[in-house]
């Protein structure tokens, strides 16, 4: 296991990644130039291997770019990118706002505590992201729990279930964890001696985390947006359980598309859509991981 | 030394912790509640429990859930560990495709993981049901199984496989005698994780399951959406508090084992 070991460790994950992953991204690719058709699968054309280059030919010929076409032409689909990206973005916003503080938090308290409250916060996680989910509808629900709440407190219902405020709560509910640990890991990482520095030089505590601590957290920060923003914007079960039936995001199109309309062609073309819109941040969440190994 | 926390850093923390367990402790006390409405308190009854147990669908896709998990999160693991030693000693070409596809299957969007091994599956005419749920999740659940590893492997004294190697050890015994056992809480708590999420997964098994092979979220899913129902709050109660207990257990076991590792260094 020395030198080389490695590399042989690497073989069979990296198989798996080649096999499960990376060969069915081109599946994908490949069937969203296809058209739909009443047959199963639900797609033409596809290769016939028994009539060797001929097959191939036929099925060259057979590929169009129908699916994409339709994604330009129907306004459904830009819609339900533009609203995916922007309740991913208000909730990536949201998240780093409401993490920060409770990182912060976590990262000031003494060490014994600190271990037991990073576990507190990462146990919901483990905890089934449906059933979660499911919670939020029986509080908020017309006749939930928060308006139960709302009315013994005096004041008037608020009917927010199956509209977009419902889905962005749970969108940051769901992915609390996944901003708290990030921006807690820099911050918990942070050279101490430094604040102590900013004081001694006259800083006021305020002025020293806010031109010393939090300066120094933002790489923290960034890996907690990307790690919240990609997956958020194909998130299908938040969109699917809290928002109404016009809260349109891509996850979810892809869903009814294969699902409900047996649209393979175009659920694989939305897929792509949605992949090549976060290859840029996928690509910016690799190098940010790089960095922190290295 | 650092100062301790101000009112506001634990006022922080208190309403972040309030916000992510309120919704959870509110599932838990409804399924006790004699009354089907969630509005009405009822009275405490374990009626819904026992509701449960006699649904017979119910307990199928449990069972299903169960074993699609176990055999999944095994393989995780196993992959998991082979790529965690292959990230953290490094050195060989390509490593940084490696890391990179590990990564890309961290944040994923689900649907098109699902999306993308179903037309795999159906490409080459794997008739679908445990074993493609089963692939599936090991491909969704190996990227955390080889963080968690990675983890315990880069605090890893290298020094003590090579001394068993410089006393005549082959490497791969060397790793199986001195530093699985070592790694071994790291390696449980990748396990753990890889079988809570493959507990929890709705969106790739309803990609790549077939007729006769519902995971418990397939069920839970189609009943939610009938509305809510206490039966899924008891079945809920009885999942959260299997999964905290493991959790809790895992840490645990990982807390006394640093512990240990302290006291020996």
């Amino acid at each position: 296991m020395r030198r080389g070991g490695s590399g042989l460790a690497a073989a069979l994950p990296l198989l798996w990644l080649a096999v499960f992953f990376a060969f069915p991204f081109m599946l994908v690719g490949r069937l969203s130039l296809s058209d739909t058709a009443l047959s199963i699968p639900p797609y033409t054309p596809r290769i016939d291997w028994n009539q060797g280059i001929a097959g191939l030919q036929t099925f060259a010929r057979g590929l169009d770019i129908e699916a994409y076409a339709r994604l330009i032409s129907d306004t459904l689909y830009l819609d339900a990118w533009l609203s995916s990206l922007r309740l991913a973005g208000i909730a990536t916003v949201l998240l780093l706002i409401i993490g920060y503080p409770i990182a912060y938090g976590i990262s000031r308290c003494p060490p014994a505590l600190r271990q037991a409250l990073v576990m507190a916060v990462i146990l919901p996680f483990w905890t089934s992201f449906l059933i979660r989910i499911y919670a939020w509808i029986a509080i908020l629900k017309p006749a939930g729990v928060l308006n139960i709440a709302l009315g013994a407190l005096g004041l008037p219902p608020v009917d927010i279930l199956n509209t977009e405020i419902a889905v962005l709560l749970g969108l940051v509910y769901a992915y609390l964890p996944f901003m708290v640990l990030p921006l807690y890991a820099v911050l918990d990482r942070q050279d101490h001696s430094l604040i102590e520095a900013a004081q001694d030089l006259g800083a006021t505590p305020f002025s020293a985390f806010w031109r010393v601590t939090f300066p120094l957290s933002l790489s923290g920060a960034a890996a907690g947006a990307l790690l919240c923003f990609i997956p958020m914007s194909g998130e299908f079960v938040i969109p699917d359980l809290l928002g109404g039936s016009e809260t349109l995001m891509l996850g979810r199109v892809i869903w009814t598309e294969f699902f409900a309309n047996r649209d393979w062609p175009a659920a694989s073309a939305v897929a792509i859509a949605l992949l090549a819109t976060l290859l840029v941040p996928i690509l910016l969440f690799e190098r940010q991981q790089k960095q922190v190994i290295a | 030394m650092r100062r301790g926390p101000s009112t506001f850093n634990i006022a922080s923390i208190v309403l972040g912790l309030a916000f992510l367990y309120a919704p959870i402790v509110i599932l838990v006390i409804y399924s006790f509640n004699a009354s089907r409405l969630v509005t009405v308190w009822g009275g405490f009854s374990t009626r819904w429990y026992k509701a449960l147990l006699q649904d017979a669908q119910m307990l199928d896709a449990v069972w299903m859930t169960v074993r699609v998990g176990a055999v999944s999160a095994t393989f995780s693991t196993i992959l998991g560990v082979l790529a965690a030693i292959a990230l953290v000693r490094g050195g060989f070409r390509g490593r940084t495709v490696f890391a990179g596809g590990i990564y890309a299957t961290l944040v994923m969007p689900e649907v098109i993981l699902g999306l993308s091994l179903l037309l795999l599956f159906v490409s080459v005419g794997l008739p679908r049901g445990f074993w493609t749920v089963t692939l599936g999740h090991t491909t969704l659940t190996l990227a955390y199984a080889t963080v968690v590893v990675q983890a315990r492997l880069r605090s890893f004294d290298r020094n003590l496989e090579e001394a068993a190697q410089d006393l005549g050890c082959p490497p791969w015994k060397a790793f199986l005698l001195v530093t699985l056992p070592l790694i071994a809480p790291a390696v449980a708590a990748a396990w753990v994780l890889a079988f809570t999420l493959s507990l929890d997964d709705l969106v790739i098994a309803s990609f790549t399951s077939g007729p006769g092979a519902t995971t418990l979220p397939m069920r839970l899913y189609s009943q939610v959406r009938l509305g809510v129902d206490p039966k899924i709050n008891a079945i809920s109660t009885i999942l959260i508090g299997l999964v905290a207990t493991g959790v809790i257990a895992t840490y645990l076991v990982q807390q006394r084992a640093a512990r240990r590792g302290d006291q020996r260094s």
